[in-house]
C-alpha cells in the first residue's frame, strides 16, 4: 500500500561553464511503510540531492517516483522534512511551529489542540509551549522540529542530517528519541547523515552511494534499529556486529575519498 | 581657533578628571563586560561613557553661551567694549601748522540706538567731534566738517593720540584700532573682545525667546506647529505612499523573474538619484503646493522601500521556504505565514532610512519653496538675519528627526523581537 517507489532517477544539469554534472545516475528503490532507511556516502555523492527529489523540490532528469500509486512532482504534506537548521520560524513560538500543518489546513485549535500537546510531551518540551524558538537549544529546537513534522502526519519522513549541527551528547539523546518516535508511530523514515554510527543505530536498511556519479554502491539490512528501540544505544554499539559494519563501512567510504581525491590529482596535472 | 583649543582641553581634561576622579568615587558597574581585560579592539566591550555624554552636551552649550554673552552661562569671553572712548588726532594745515582735537565715540550694544555725545568745539582750528558705532563694527568719522583746515584744502591727519599715521597705515590705540581711509578720514573700530555677535550666533536664551514667541505668536501666518506638523505630515503621508507602492513592488520582484527583470533596471536606476536632484523637476510638474512635496517624498521613499522588501525576500532561508511547502502551506500561506514575517526586519530597517531621508528631503524641498514648514520658516527667517529662528528651526528639525528614529527603533523591537536571532 503505501509504499514510496523510486525508478530509475537521474540527474544531469548543465554548469555555466559549459560543462555539466550528473549527481545522480539510475537510482531505483522501493521503501515500504515502516521502514527506516538511513543513506550514507561520501560528501558529493548526492545525498540530499535524491532526498531534495523525493521531498519535490527538485525535478529529476529522467526517471520518477510514486508514493502509494501517484506521481511525485511537488512538495506535499504527504512527506514531512525535518532540516539539518535553521527550518523553524523564529516569528512563531513553539507551539505555534507545531502547530503550522494543522493551521494550514485550516483546522480549528480545537481539532490539533490535544495531539500538537501531546507531541510536545513526548519531545520532553511540554514547559517550553510559549517561549520563542530563538531561545532553545539547538537539541530542543531539532525537537521542535520533528514535532512539527510529526503534528502533520505525513506518510513519509524525509530528514536531513537532522542531528548533524548537535553534541555528541544531545545527538545521542537525540537518536533515541528519534527511534522511539519511528517505532511509536510506525512512519516511513529516510534519514541522510554524515555518521557511520548514527546510520547503523538509525538505519533498518542503510544505503551507501557512491559518487560521481551518485549512484547506489551497496545496500544493508541491519538488526540495531529494531534492538536499539528497547535497549541502551551505547549498548547497541558495544555489540560485536557492530564494529564489524563500521569498519567495513568507514573501509568502504574511506576508498572512495581516496577515488576521489586521487582523481582531482590528477584532473590538477 | 580658541574655541577649538578649549573643546579639547575640556574633551582632555574631562577624561582625566572622570577617569580619576568621578568614577573612582562612584561604584562601577560590575556586569560582565566590566571583567573584560581586552577591550582595546573588541567593538563589543566599548559601550557609551555616560559621564562623557553629559559633559559633551553641556560643553556645547558652555561654548555657545560663553561665546555670545548668555545670562545663562557662568563664564564670559572678553566682551565687545562699550561706552564711551576718546581720541586725539593732530591736523596738520597746508600751511604746516598743527592741531589737536579730541574724538568722543560712544560704543553701543547691537540694536541699540543711543544719542550722539555732546561736546565743546573746543579751541584751534581743529574742532572736537563725537560719534556713535555699534559693538563690533568699525565707523568713518569726517573729523573735518566742523573743522577750519578741510582735507579738502590739503588740511591732513598726520598723528593719532601722538602716534605718527598716514594714509594706508593703522595704529592701536587705546581706542581700538584706528586707520586713515583713502581719502584721509578716520575710521575707527572699538576693541571687538572674542564674543559672537548675535547676527551670527545668537546666546541660548534668544533662541529660547524665541521659541516661546513663535509658538504663541507664530511665524509669516502660520504657528510654529502648523510648519512642524506640516512638514511632518508631508514626511508620513510621502512615505506611507512610498511604502504602499515600494513594499509590493520590492516582494514582486524577489518573487518573479518577469518583475525582477522589468523593474530592477528602473529601481538601481532611480537608487542612485539624490531626491533632491528631483525637486526642480517635481515644481515644474506638480508645483510648489502639497501635491509637489508628497510626490517628492513618494520618490525618495519608493526605492529605499522597495529594496528593502526585495531583500527582505531574498534574506528568506530557503529551508524555510522548503520547509513551509512540505508542511502543506499554499504559496498564499507561505507569503502569509512565512515570507512577509521573515522580510520584516529588514523593512523596518528601510522604513527607517526612509523616514531619515523624507526628513531631510521635506526640509530641503521646503528651502526652495513653500508656504508653510520648518525648511520655509528657516529660509523665510535667514532672509531677514533672524539667526535666533534659523537656530531654533535646526534644533527642532534636529530634535524632530531624532525622536523619530527612536519611535521606529522602539517599534522594531516590539514588532520585530526575532531580528538577528535567526
Amino acid at each position: 500500500m503505501s509504499t514510496l517507489s523510486i525508478d530509475g532517477i537521474s540527474m544531469r544539469f548543465d554548469l555555466p561553464n559549459g560543462g555539466h554534472v550528473q549527481a545522480l545516475k539510475d537510482i531505483s528503490l522501493e521503501i515500504k511503510t515502516g521502514e527506516l532507511m538511513s543513506v550514507l556516502g561520501p560528501s558529493g555523492c548526492g545525498k540530499t540531492t535524491l532526498l531534495n527529489i523525493v521531498a519535490g523540490f527538485l525535478a529529476p532528469t529522467e526517471g520518477s517516483m510514486t508514493l502509494n500509486d501517484h506521481l511525485i512532482t511537488e512538495p506535499d504534506a504527504e512527506r514531512g522534512m525535518v532540516f539539518q537548521q535553521g527550518a523553524l520560524f523564529e516569528w512563531m513560538n513553539v507551539r505555534e511551529n507545531v502547530s503550522f500543518g494543522p493551521r494550514m489546513k485550516g483546522q480549528r485549535e480545537a481539532e490539533w489542540g490535544e495531539h500538537v500537546d501531546h507531541l510536545l510531551d513526548v519531545v520532553g518540551l511540554a514547559d517550553f509551549k510559549e517561549k520563542s524558538v530563538f531561545e532553545l537549544s539547538g537539541g530542543m529546537q531539532q525537537r521542535v522540529a520533528l514535532a512539527r513534522c510529526l503534528a502533520n502526519d505525513p506518510d513519509v519522513i524525509l530528514m536531513d542530517e537532522p542531528l548533524g549541527a548537535l553534541d555528541a551528547l544531545t545527538r545521542e539523546k537525540m537518536q533515541g528519541l528519534v527511534l522511539k518516535l519511528w517505532k511509536e508511530t510506525g512512519k516511513t523514515i529516510i534519514l541522510i547523515t554524515h555518521s557511520v554510527e548514527e546510520a547503523l543505530l538509525l538505519g533498518e536498511r542503510l544505503l551507501v552511494l557512491a559518487p560521481r556519479p551518485g549512484r547506489i554502491h551497496k545496500e544493508y539490512r541491519l538488526p540495531f534499529a529494531d534492538m536499539g528501540v528497547g535497549q541502551d544505544l551505547r549498548e547497541v554499539k558495544k555489540h560485536p556486529e557492530f564494529g564489524e559494519k563500521r569498519e567495513e563501512i568507514l573501509n568502504m567510504i574511506w576508498d572512495m575519498e581516496e577515488e576521489i581525491m586521487g582523481s582531482s590529482e590528477e584532473a590538477g596535472a | 581657533m580658541i574655541i577649538l583649543l578649549i573643546y579639547v582641553a575640556i574633551f582632555v581634561g574631562s577624561f582625566f578628571l572622570v577617569r580619576f576622579g568621578v568614577e573612582r568615587v562612584f561604584s562601577k558597574r560590575a556586569d560582565f563586560t566590566s571583567l573584560k581585560t581586552v577591550t582595546f579592539g573588541d567593538e563589543s566591550a566599548v559601550r557609551p561613557n555616560r559621564w562623557a555624554s553629559v559633559i559633551s552636551v553641556i560643553t556645547i552649550f558652555l561654548l555657545w553661551g560663553a561665546f555670545t554673552g548668555s545670562k545663562w552661562a557662568p563664564v564670559h569671553a572678553p566682551g565687545p567694549f562699550i561706552g564711551d572712548t576718546t581720541l586725539t588726532y593732530t591736523l596738520e594745515a597746508e600751511d604746516g601748522t598743527t592741531d589737536d582735537a579730541t574724538i568722543t565715540l560712544r560704543v553701543h550694544k547691537y540694536g541699540e540706538a543711543p544719542e550722539l555725545p555732546v561736546v565743546e568745539p573746543g579751541e584751534g582750528f581743529a574742532k572736537n567731534d563725537a560719534a556713535i558705532v555699534s559693538a563690533g563694527r568699525s565707523k568713518v568719522v569726517l573729523f573735518d566738517k566742523n573743522d577750519e583746515a578741510k582735507r579738502k584744502a590739503g588740511a591732513k591727519v598726520v598723528a593719532i593720540d601722538g602716534k605718527p599715521v598716514s594714509i594706508g597705515s593703522a595704529v592701536n590705540v587705546a581706542a581700538g584700532r584706528v586707520a586713515l581711509t583713502d581719502k584721509g578720514a578716520i575710521s575707527i573700530t572699538p576693541q571687538g573682545g572674542l564674543q559672537m555677535e548675535p547676527i551670527w550666533l545668537p546666546p541660548p536664551e534668544k533662541v529660547v525667546e524665541r521659541f516661546v514667541e513663535i509658538s504663541t505668536e507664530g511665524y509669516q501666518g502660520f504657528t510654529l506647529w502648523e510648519h512642524l506638523g506640516f512638514s511632518l505630515f508631508r514626511v508620513i503621508a510621502g512615505f506611507l505612499l512610498g511604502a504602499i507602492v515600494g513594499i509590493p513592488l520590492g516582494y514582486a520582484m524577489g518573487l518573479s523573474n518577469w518583475v525582477r527583470g522589468w523593474a530592477d533596471p528602473i529601481v538601481e536606476f532611480m537608487r542612485p538619484v539624490p531626491p533632491l536632484a528631483l525637486i526642480p523637476l517635481v515644481i515644474i510638474w506638480a508645483g510648489i503646493g502639497e501635491a509637489g512635496k508628497i510626490i517628492l517624498l513618494f520618490l525618495a521613499a519608493l526605492w529605499i522601500m522597495a529594496i528593502a522588501a526585495r531583500a527582505g525576500v531574498s534574506g528568506v532561508n530557503i529551508t524555510k521556504v522548503h520547509a513551509a511547502y512540505s508542511l502543506g502551506a499554499s504559496k498564499f500561506q507561505l507569503m502569509r505565514h512565512v515570507i512577509v514575517p521573515n522580510s520584516l526586519p529588514e523593512i523596518f530597517t528601510g522604513a527607517r532610512v526612509a523616514m531619515g531621508v523624507c526628513w531631510g528631503t521635506v526640509v530641503a524641498a521646503e528651502l526652495v519653496a513653500a508656504e508653510k514648514g520648518a525648511g520655509m520658516m528657516i529660509m523665510v527667517a535667514a532672509r531677514f538675519q533672524l539667526t535666533d529662528i534659523v537656530l531654533m528651526g535646526i534644533i527642532l528639525i534636529g530634535i524632530i528627526g531624532y525622536s523619530i528614529d527612536i519611535l521606529m527603533r522602539s517599534a522594531e523591537r516590539y514588532l520585530v523581537p526575532w531580528k538577528g536571532r535567526s
